[in-house]
């Protein structure tokens, strides 16, 4: 069953991933990525990794895939222009470093590498993965989690910043321009 | 229990698949799109590890992942946006001036 399950999530993963690259419309790529975060999200769960597949649902195909859509329909963008001989080559070389890649990877996991044994001390059940990993977080991780609020406040300085754009003529105030900047 | 090596071998595919949107696509909001594809393999294999070690660190550092890819994309399409009101294209192959 949960193999199975595995399987599915799996396949859903790898072939929403490919449509993401190979669909000429950004939207349906867009898409196909929220396809491919859900199932990702699945898999996330049936690791017993309950917060993060939930997490992964809510900031990254609720959030960031708003932020990705928002943006390309912002921009207006027409149909992707790709053709002629150079990109065809180019798509050719991106294609053949790919499958290199995938083929040093696969020839790296045959070699039969070791992890060592499994870690059999099971965490608390009852308490759940939420309860747990909020205690790591609040203690063990509480440097790196104050350092990550401070990381996203200057995120949000930079993009108000740079979307804002040159402030040169009319006046100092580009206005309603800041607009997308304020919504990230 | 799910093997570790299947996951492995899950977040390579997806991996690759990533690099192979960026080599490949000249739009870029889609080479965005494509490292936010490998991003998300690597947090697959973090998980599958920490599920692995039945440890909880792992979990925490997608979590940590996370927060940076939010901050990553949305500091990327800024400039992105900010690109395509300079030049009027997204295009990466008709982006080749530092200096706007």
């Amino acid at each position: 069953m949960l193999a199975a399950l595995f399987f599915g999530f799996a396949a859903l993963l790898v072939v929403t991933s490919l449509m993401v690259v190979l669909h000429k419309n950004p939207v349906t790529s867009a898409l196909f990525l929220v396809l491919a975060f859900c199932s990702l999200a699945g898999i996330y769960l049936l690791l017993r990794a309950e917060f993060l597949g939930m997490v992964q649902i809510v900031v990254y195909a609720g959030a960031i895939m708003v932020l990705f859509l928002f943006v390309i329909m912002y921009l207006n963008l027409q149909h992707d222009v790709e053709s002629g001989l150079q990109i065809a080559v180019r798509r050719g070389i991106g294609w053949f470093v790919g499958a290199l890649l995938l083929l040093v990877g696969g020839a790296l996991l045959k070699r039969g590498w070791a992890l060592g044994p499994a870690n059999e001390v099971l965490p608390d059940v009852e308490q759940g993965n939420v309860a747990a990993i909020g205690r790591s977080l609040y203690s063990r991780y509480l440097f790196p989690f104050e350092i990550t609020s401070i990381l996203l406040l200057v995120a949000m300085v930079g993009v108000i910043v740079i979307a804002r754009g040159r402030t040169r003529h009319a006046g100092g105030r580009a206005g309603g321009a800041g607009g997308v900047g304020g919504g990230a | 229990m799910i093997p570790l090596s299947w996951l492995i071998a899950l977040s390579a595919v997806v991996f690759v698949i990533g690099v192979v949107g960026v080599l490949v696509r000249r739009n870029a909001l889609v080479i965005f799109m494509s490292i936010e594809l490998m991003l998300n393999a690597a947090n697959l294999a973090f998980v599958a590890f920490a599920s692995h070690m039945r440890s909880l660190d792992g979990q925490v550092f997608v979590f940590f992942v996370m927060t940076v890819a939010a901050a990553e994309v949305a500091i990327g399409l800024a400039i992105i946006v900010h690109l395509f009101r300079l030049r009027e294209t997204v295009f990466v192959d008709e982006i080749h001036l530092l200096k706007g």
